[in-house]
Formats: structure tokens, C-alpha cells, sequence
């Protein structure tokens, strides 16, 4: 029984790999950002700023990209837009050399996947429904069954990997509703999983999670990324997280673009004080030496 | 890695504890835990097909059932008798299948068929606009969709436009124009940056309904009173033996519509998880949404003018199928509309049965039924909505 299961994933490697490689790796960008701005439309609010002020920078394939910032600094729109969920304003998007504008919302699921903040789900899905959606962008139409033939073996493998990948395998009869918040976020990181993505985009992904999972879920993106050449943006209040897991760092003051670089160049006293208006310290992590945030102790103040 | 956070996953699952031992590294690409597709409910061909294959099952049979209930019992044996020699000679005047033929033929049998095919879209509406508003309270009754659609029947019956020979297709397109519009209304009026709050939208569509009673009971008192008697009885959700032609005209409006959203069912079950995710995941919302809206309108414009305003089994049976089948919606929206066609035929055969020879109208039922039900749902199980 397990060896054929074996069997079976080794089978589906080769396919998978080849969605995750890229030969041309090093120089390829996975994106091109350009003089991009964005605002919500409201009818009632004319004068509303800008969310996203001509913001411009390049994320190159393969690497793991985060963006930091306060609240309402316009990182989670900034994904949004990356993801063609929310239209540019001005500016361009351009996901391996195509414009996102020019690419349908599905060529786009095929690339891209994003894990959303919050995901709300009232209806009584199983996790395992819930990580098969995460094939729907890859089904294969036919006229007469259009939206309704039944799950294909190799997308049910896929989603059975990625349920695996995300230790919520055991879990795969439960109702999404009945999870944990943890549960439920690892069930969504299944699913973009399941999308066999090049490009996986995080909003917060470890905000519900325990310690364990949180550093479980970032050693998997990291070695995602490593292995077979998956980029990643990651939005993340934890600027630590941040700093240990990303290999350059983007920080967003009011919409535009204040530094960027790598942990080291990015997160520096000067720059939290500028842009999050509070004095923290800064050192060293002592085993990697990447830049640790600590809040000020009691006795500084 | 072997999770110490996963305590319920029973012994035979978790393969060899050697994986166990290089306990804080990283588990390989390959599977060590293995998904029992078995147990695990995703959707397979198998399980549509029961499911399908029972409720139709139980569909025949309360069809002959409710069939030989109504003002005069018939047996089945004279039941059986009548359909044979009906279906062998293609005629149901007197000469050919006798009285009790005629009763059950051009009165009994049409108005069973209605039953079934209001009820079916009812269901299958509810179960779209569920999916679409995310939320398990939605029913074109609820939301104050019906009402439009009866506002703009009523408009045209007072008008006259109802009586000339366009009556077939004239009624169903205004109760359309109405639905369509009262729709875009609750929408808008309960969206709010983006969102479609559960209560807000109930809200929205409890006062629209409030509006549009009332328009509609003002043209009923200012209408001919002989007109207006049968006009309040049809608005309380009332179902009349229809003629064969008119009943194959609304057929095909309710299996093309019926058939559309099928064809979303895919679509429907992501857009489930919000507008959003479903764009990340490939769907073009707008699209969908557009077309998904333009069909429950149609559907419920068509379904109104002819059977008035039916509460509650939009709302009632797309939720209990689900709480049964699970919420795919590949198997959710067929079987709800079978269910739905079985539940309103059984409730109408009640309505013309209780007090007969005097009918009841159907709606009546329906509410009493489901009325309770919904209650239930907004109560008890309220935490499980927001």
C-alpha cells in the first residue's frame, strides 16, 4: 500500500519538477513592478491618497521576497495586485516578462498562487475539497462536462502531496469549518500548493499559527524556493520573520517604496524609527547573524 | 517529521518510525502519510450516482403517490390503468380515458408536473445564490427577489399586457425585468466595501420586501375587485393546473436555466470561498457572477409568474441537502433541485388535499414548514454564520 503510494509520487515527480524549474533560473525576473499605483475606487471619496504610490522594484525567480510594514501601508494590496485580484491604477505588473493585464485570470492561477489573509468559509467543505480546488485553474474542459467532470487522478495526487507536504493529510475528511485557525491555514497554503505554483505569494501566512507550525511553514517555503526554484513574496508583520527567511526585504511607508534590499540593508534602527515611528533594537540572530528586532525593555524607557 | 500536533491520526497511517527519528528535519517531497480517499469525502462518480440514483428513485414513486391524492382518491390501479392507455393512444379526452382520466390528465397531472419543475428551480436558484452570496440564509423569497418578480407580473396583469396572446412569454419576461432589479438593489444596498455581511444583507432584503408588498397590495386595491381576489391567492404562492403548452414553455425556461448553473457548479463551489481567493484561483468572478445573477432572475421571474410567491424552499432545501451530501455543488445543485421538486409536489399535494374540495394555497405550507426552519438556523446555529 505505501510502497505503490511511493511509487505513485515518485511517478508524478518529473512533472512536477519541470513546473517548478526554470533553466534560464538565475536570470530570469519573476517580477517586473513598474511606476505601479493603485487606490480603491469609492464613489463617495474623491480626494482618497493613493494605497500604492509609483512603486518600482523587480523580484528575481527563485528568491524569497518579503514585504514589510505598518498597518496600512498598503502590503497586502500590493500583493493583491500582483496576484491580478485588485487592476493597477497606473503602472504595469509583469509576471515573467507578461503583462499581467494581457494574461487571463487563469494563465495567471496556473503561475501564481496566493495564500490571503483571512479566508472565511461557511459552507461545509472538506479540507480535501478545499486543497482540490487548488487544481481548478489546471482542469482540462471538456464542452459537455464544462465545470462539472470529477477529479482527475494526477490532480488528486497532486493535492494529496501538497495535504502531506502540509502535515493536514489526517485531516482530509474533516469539515474546513471545524478546523482551527492553524489548520485552516495550512489547509490554504495546500491549496496554492496544489496550484503547482512558480510564484507563491503569502499575506501574514504564520498569524494563526503556533510556534511549531509557524517555523515548520517557513522551512517549507525556504526549501520550496531552494529546491525547485519557487519564488516567493511574503507579507509579514513579523519583522523578524522577515529578516531570517527573506532574502531581500521591500519596506513600504504610505504606499511607497522607502527601502530596499537585503535584511541586513533593510532592517536598521534608523529605518523602523522613520517608518514605524518607535525606537527598537536591533542585533544579531545568533546563529544565522541576521538582523533580530527586539523591543525595548522596561528599563530603557 | 513526525507532528507530536497531530494526536488523532490513528497508528496505521503513520508509516515507519524511522521517519520519526531524524525528528526537526524536514519531511522529504515524498508522502510518508497516506490520504484514504475512501473515507475522505471528495466528491467521486460513485457517490453522485447514488445520491442521484435514490433521490430519483423516491422521486417516481411519491410522483405516482401524490398523483392519486386530491379532491377524489384514485387507485393505483386505476392511476396505472389511465397513464398506459394515455401513453399508448396520446389522447386524454373523455371518449378515450373516462372521468377519472380527465381529472387526472388535464387536471391532476399538469399541476403535479408545475409542482415538481417550480420547486426544482426554486431549489436550485437558493442553492446559486447561496454559493454567490456566501451565505447559507439566501432564497429569492428572502432576499426579496420574488417580490420583484411579483411586483413586475402584477404590473403587467394590471396593465393588461398579461391578457393579450403574448401571455405565454410576456409574464415570465416582466416577472424577470422585476427579479432582476430587486436583486441589483439588495445588492447594492447591503455591500459594503467589497463585503456582503450575512445580516445586512437579510436586512436589505427584508425591507425591499416590506416596499414592494406594499406597491404591489396598492395596485391590488386599486384593480377590479373580481380580477383582484385571484391576483392576492396567486401572490401567496398559489399553483393552478396549467395547459400543456403553457407548462412546455415554462419548462424550457426552467431546464436551460437549471442547466446554466450546473454548468457553474465548478465556479459556484469556489466562489464559496470569496471573491477574491476565486480570482487567485482563476475564476472570472465578474463574469460569473453576471451570469450566475441573470439566470436566478430569469428563473425566478419565470417561476413567479405562474406559481406567485413560494417562500422558503430555495432557502430550505439547498441547506438540508447540504447538511446530507456535503457542499459540492456538482452533486449539491442536482440534487437540491430534485429535492425541491419532491418537497413542493408533496407540499401542493397536502395544500389541495387538507380541506378538500377547497385548496389551501401552497405557499402556505412552505412558510409554516420552512418559516420554523430558518429560524432555527438563525438562532441556534448563528455563530456558525458570522
Amino acid at each position: 500500500m505505501n510502497q505503490s503510494t511511493n511509487e505513485r509520487f515518485s511517478g508524478m515527480e518529473p512533472g512536477r519538477t519541470a513546473v517548478f524549474t526554470d533553466s534560464r533560473n538565475e536570470a530570469v525576473r519573476a517580477f517586473e513592478v513598474q511606476e505601479l499605483c493603485f487606490r480603491y475606487a469609492s464613489p463617495f471619496d474623491r480626494s482618497a491618497g493613493w494605497t500604492l504610490d509609483e512603486l518600482s522594484f523587480q523580484v528575481t525567480a527563485g528568491e524569497v521576497f518579503g514585504v514589510v510594514g505598518p498597518n496600512g501601508s498598503g502590503k497586502s494590496s500590493l500583493l493583491k495586485v500582483m496576484a491580478k485580484v485588485l487592476c493597477p491604477s497606473h503602472g504595469h505588473v509583469r509576471l515573467f516578462g507578461q503583462d499581467l493585464e494581457r494574461l487571463s485570470q487563469r494563465e495567471v492561477a496556473r503561475q501564481l498562487a496566493l495564500v490571503p489573509q483571512e479566508s472565511l468559509q461557511v459552507f461545509p467543505f472538506t479540507v480535501a475539497q478545499t486543497v482540490l480546488m487548488g487544481r481548478y485553474p489546471h482542469r482540462r474542459e471538456r464542452a459537455w462536462t464544462a465545470g462539472f467532470g470529477w477529479d482527475a487522478p494526477d490532480d488528486i495526487a497532486l493535492a494529496e502531496q501538497a495535504m502531506a507536504e502540509m502535515d493536514i493529510a489526517h485531516l482530509a475528511d474533516r469539515l474546513i469549518t471545524e478546523l482551527s485557525g492553524g489548520e485552516r491555514q495550512r489547509t490554504v497554503i495546500a491549496r496554492a500548493l496544489a496550484q503547482a505554483p512558480r510564484v507563491l505569494l503569502l499575506d501574514e501566512p504564520t498569524a494563526f499559527l503556533d510556534l511549531q507550525h509557524q517555523i515548520e511553514i517557513c522551512s517549507i517555503v525556504t526549501r520550496l524556493s531552494r529546491e525547485r526554484g519557487l519564488t516567493v513574496v511574503l507579507v509579514s508583520h513579523d519583522l523578524n520573520l522577515a529578516g531570517q527567511y527573506c532574502d531581500r526585504i521591500l519596506m513600504l511607508k504610505d504606499g511607497a517604496l522607502f527601502r530596499i534590499g537585503s535584511p541586513d540593508e533593510v532592517i536598521r534602527p534608523e529605518a523602523l524609527r522613520a517608518v514605524y515611528g518607535c525606537d527598537v533594537l536591533v542585533d544579531r540572530h545568533p546563529e544565522s547573524g541576521r538582523p533580530r528586532v527586539t523591543l525595548p525593555g522596561l528599563a530603557s524607557r | 517529521m513526525r507532528q507530536p500536533g497531530a494526536p488523532n491520526q490513528p497508528a496505521s497511517r503513520v508509516e515507519a518510525g524511522s521517519f520519526g527519528a531524524d525528528a526537526g528535519a524536514l519531511r522529504s517531497t515524498t508522502a510518508i502519510e497516506q490520504v484514504d480517499w475512501r473515507r475522505s469525502p471528495i466528491l467521486t462518480a460513485g457517490r453522485w450516482t447514488w445520491a442521484m440514483g435514490t433521490l430519483s428513485l423516491a422521486g417516481v414513486v411519491l410522483f405516482l403517490l401524490c398523483l392519486q391524492f386530491g379532491a377524489q382518491h384514485v387507485g393505483l390501479g386505476d392511476l396505472s390503468r389511465v397513464l398506459i392507455q394515455a401513453l399508448r393512444d396520446w389522447r386524454s379526452d373523455r371518449e378515450a380515458v373516462g372521468t377519472t382520466g380527465v381529472i387526472l390528465l388535464q387536471v391532476r397531472l399538469p399541476r403535479v408536473l408545475l409542482s415538481l419543475f417550480v420547486g426544482s428551480s426554486l431549489a436550485a436558484v437558493g442553492a446559486a445564490l447561496q454559493a454567490l452570496l456566501r451565505n447559507p440564509l439566501a432564497d429569492p423569497y428572502v432576499l426579496g427577489v420574488s417580490s420583484g418578480a411579483a411586483l413586475g407580473v402584477s404590473l403587467a396583469m394590471w396593465l393588461g399586457i398579461g391578457g393579450t396572446v403574448l401571455t405565454l412569454s410576456a409574464l415570465p419576461l416582466c416577472g424577470f425585468a422585476g427579479s432582476l432589479l430587486s436583486l441589483a438593489v439588495v445588492y447594492r444596498l447591503a455591500a459594503s466595501y467589497g463585503r456582503l455581511p450575512v445580516h445586512s444583507l437579510l436586512l436589505a432584503g427584508v425591507i425591499l420586501n416590506a416596499i414592494l408588498t406594499a406597491v404591489i397590495m396598492f395596485i391590488t386595491s386599486i384593480m377590479d375587485p373580481n380580477r383582484s381576489a385571484g391576483m392576492m391567492s396567486w401572490l401567496m404562492g398559489t399553483l393552478t393546473a396549467p395547459a400543456y403548452p403553457a407548462l412546455a414553455v415554462l419548462t424550457v425556461y426552467l431546464a436551460v436555466g437549471i442547466t446554466v448553473l450546473m454548468r457553474q457548479a465548478q465556479i459556484l463551489n469556489l466562489m464559496t470561498l470569496g471573491d477574491e481567493s476565486a480570482r487567485a484561483l482563476g475564476v472570472e468572478t465578474e463574469r460569473a457572477k453576471k451570469l450566475i445573477y441573470v439566470i436566478a432572475a430569469l428563473m425566478t421571474g419565470a417561476v413567479v409568474s405562474v406559481s406567485g410567491m413560494i417562500g422558503f424552499v430555495g432557502m430550505v432545501i439547498p441547506h438540508a441537502t447540504r447538511l446530507v451530501l456535503g457542499a459540492d455543488h456538482r452533486l449539491l445543485l442536482p440534487a437540491s433541485a430534485l429535492a425541491g421538486g419532491i418537497y413542493l409536489m408533496v407540499a401542493d399535494t397536502v395544500a389541495r388535499s387538507l380541506l378538500a374540495p377547497a385548496e389551501l394555497p401552497v405557499g402556505i405550507i412552505t412558510a409554516l414548514a420552512g418559516g420554523p426552519f430558518f429560524l432555527y438556523l438563525l438562532i441556534w446555529r448563528k455563530d456558525r454564520l458570522a
